[in-house]
């Protein structure tokens, strides 16, 4: 097979140290805060799933990883993005609407691929990048590379058909193949005893796919058990199937207040803030200047959005086919 | 884009989708192929026969019952650096892959800009004692999906030089076989650069009096019509896409417009289908020169049988086109 033509990654190595790993995370959350301030001024022209809580999960997962790897991720996949490579100012702007984001400014939060960089989309439909992580597995093992995919997904789309279609075939065919369920404890508005039957961890097991529960608030412990994966499914191993326990801050989405829960419960788990302890593994003048760097990168791809043109009438017909692009 | 080829040789329909298989995967490593009993098999109908032992396990894959897993092997391979071609055994199985499909494959350029190349390859149509859920025609279905093309070839040659096409194609594309003409015989041009343009229609036959727009089974029942019909002195012109989506609307157009009559025949049920759609381009664009209203010769809106002879006698034969082509003429 030919060798597929990989630029060096902008974030390749970026995550491999805990000052890195913090600071993406830090990215992530102010990434999320500025977007949900400007959902609440009527800035975001589309639905806002946050993934505030659950940071250190996508962090901890791409810590490892290469541009040339790939990642699947969902409809709460701001995070999933910006640990792969994607420039916070470009999905500033897609999420604005504007002319200079990753889809022009037609897809928003949900509608992002950036191939480039390995990112194969988030999605709005639950479980459908499970299929498509097998795909670009399978293309990674055809062409005898040592790249791997990793297909986020929630504890939702352990209910879907592909979920069970992408699980069988990947232990199957022994495919370079990390799963990584986020479960951030509720399934749109209800909670997971709703939709998860069993441990989610386990249900690979009967395939022969080893599988793991961690604590997904702790970047480092979601790093080692990504690491371990990574490291198999590059050798040849096959997949393996991570369950990552966290809990999602917010609602379903920006303006969902989540009357559904309670306020206790909400509270102990803001009290186990990932960003705490990953911040706590610096010495605090490190952290400081790395917050800083956060805010004004922030700053920067706010402005950098702002100042982009809002995508009018004429994107409409771009990029159909490619006769059309 | 087409080549005129000097050899030719007589082949089956599936002989040429076989051969135009063997040729993509002989020149181009990137060109990979899956699907359900494809490989040590060679498919239920023997499309594939020949292929896993030429090109090995890995290119040529046998994959579990897993219809959207299937599809996604198409989108996940094809964004990452291969041109794979999926077949889905029958178009009824489609519709467990249509998230996939339309969800996924035909939405990944306009997200992110970029090519993907992926065949989707399947197979319509009564023919074989197959019953209600193995023997349907969606192709109005996916032609009504922005992002996606829809090729649906009429016969061998067609068949070989528009999958090649649909295979060096930067775009998902919809290949719709007919199970109806798998085993019929056409003189197949040989050699490998034997491309057929999609997008571009091929009048099958000229004429004056009007214009029958066929596809699939329907292109040789219309033209055993225009024989037929010849003999009267009445002068039909066959027009056959060959490509659905996106449609070559100004051949038909063009031919609606001299003729002013028009019959559309397909495979299909008559209700909101391919046939609606070419009949409304008839009202939107040449109204005007149009002498009689159009005529669309489907199948009737049942569900297909199993038994044989009751499934044959359900699509639409030539004397139903002749039938259609009589009330065009009549005005009726």
């Amino acid at each position: 097979m030919p060798e597929v033509h990989v630029p060096v990654a902008r974030g390749d190595g970026a995550l491999r140290t805990a000052a890195g790993r913090y600071r993406l995370m830090r990215l992530s959350r102010r990434f999320e805060e500025t977007v949900h301030d400007q959902h609440g001024e009527g800035q975001v022209p589309g639905p806002l799933h946050l993934s505030i809580g659950q940071e250190a999960v996508a962090v901890g997962a791409c810590a490892e990883l290469r541009r040339s790897d790939a990642v699947l991720s969902t409809h709460r996949g701001h995070h999933h993005c910006l640990a792969k490579g994607a420039r916070a100012d470009r999905l500033m702007a897609e999420l604005l609407g504007r002319e200079s984001g990753y889809s022009r400014g037609r897809g928003g939060s949900m509608h992002v691929a950036i191939p480039s960089i390995g990112l194969l989309g988030t999605n709005g439909i639950v479980g459908a990048g499970l299929p498509i992580a097998t795909g670009a597995a399978y293309a990674m093992q055809a062409q005898d590379r040592d790249d791997v995919t990793v297909a986020f997904f929630g504890e939702g789309a352990t209910g879907t058909g592909a979920f069970g279609e992408a699980v069988n075939i990947a232990a199957l065919w022994a495919l370079p193949l990390v799963f990584v369920c986020e479960n951030n404890q509720y399934v749109e508005l209800t909670p997971q005893d709703v939709h998860v039957a069993g441990e989610i961890w386990r249900r690979g097991e009967s395939h022969g796919i080893p599988g793991v529960r961690v604590d997904g608030n702790d970047v480092e412990a979601v790093r080692e058990a990504a690491a371990t994966a990574i490291a198999r499914a590059r050798g040849g191993g096959g997949p393996t199937l991570i369950e990552a326990v966290t809990y999602r801050w917010f609602g379903h989405y920006a303006g969902d207040r989540a009357a559904y829960r309670d306020s206790r419960e909400v509270d102990s788990w803001r009290a186990r803030d990932p960003l705490v302890a990953a911040r706590a593994a610096l010495d605090d003048a490190e952290a400081d200047a790395l917050d800083a760097e956060v805010e004004r990168e922030i700053a920067d791809a706010l402005a950098f959005a702002q100042r982009s043109a809002v995508t009018g009438p004429g994107a409409l017909a771009i990029d159909h086919l490619k006769e059309t692009a | 884009m087409s080549t005129t080829a000097t050899e030719t040789k007589p082949l089956k329909m599936w002989q040429g989708i076989n051969q135009a298989l063997v040729e993509e995967m002989e020149r181009d490593e990137r060109v990979v192929l899956v699907g359900e009993d494809v490989g040590r098999p060679g498919g239920p109908y023997g499309v594939t026969r020949g292929l896993q032992e030429r090109f090995g396990e890995l290119r040529v894959r046998d994959t579990p019952i897993s219809e959207q897993v299937l599809v996604g092997l198409g989108v996940g391979a094809g964004a990452v650096g291969l041109r794979p071609v999926v077949e889905l055994m029958f178009f009824d199985f489609a519709l467990i892959a249509m998230d996939q499909i339309v969800n996924q494959a035909a939405k990944f350029r306009y997200f992110s800009g970029e090519s993907l190349p992926l065949v989707i390859r399947t197979m319509c149509g009564a023919g074989g004692p197959n019953g209600a859920q193995h023997s349907q025609n969606f192709e109005a279905w996916y032609c009504a999906v922005p992002g996606l093309k829809v090729v649906m070839p009429s016969n061998a040659a067609d068949a070989k030089g528009l999958l090649k096409a649909a295979i060096r194609d930067d775009d998902p594309v919809l290949f719709i076989e007919t199970l109806g003409l798998l085993t019929a015989r056409r003189e197949v041009p040989q050699g490998e650069e034997f491309l057929l343009p999609i997008g571009v229609a091929e009048t099958r036959r000229a004429g004056d009096d009007v214009t029958v727009v066929a596809i699939g089974r329907l292109v040789d029942r219309a033209l055993e019509a225009a024989e037929t019909l010849a003999q009267e002195g009445i002068s039909v012109e066959v027009i056959d896409p060959r490509t659905l989506a996106p449609l070559d609307a100004e051949t038909i157009v063009a031919s609606i417009a001299r003729t002013g009559r028009l019959v559309v025949a397909q495979e299909a049920t008559a209700p909101f289908s391919f046939a609606s759609e070419v009949c409304t381009l008839a009202a939107e664009r040449c109204l005007p020169q149009l002498k009689a209203p159009p005529v669309r010769v489907a199948s009737p809106f049942v569900n297909v049988p199993t038994p044989v002879p009751l499934a044959e006698s359900r699509a639409p034969g030539a004397d139903a086109v002749v039938a259609g082509i009589r009330r065009a003429l009549e005005g009726a």
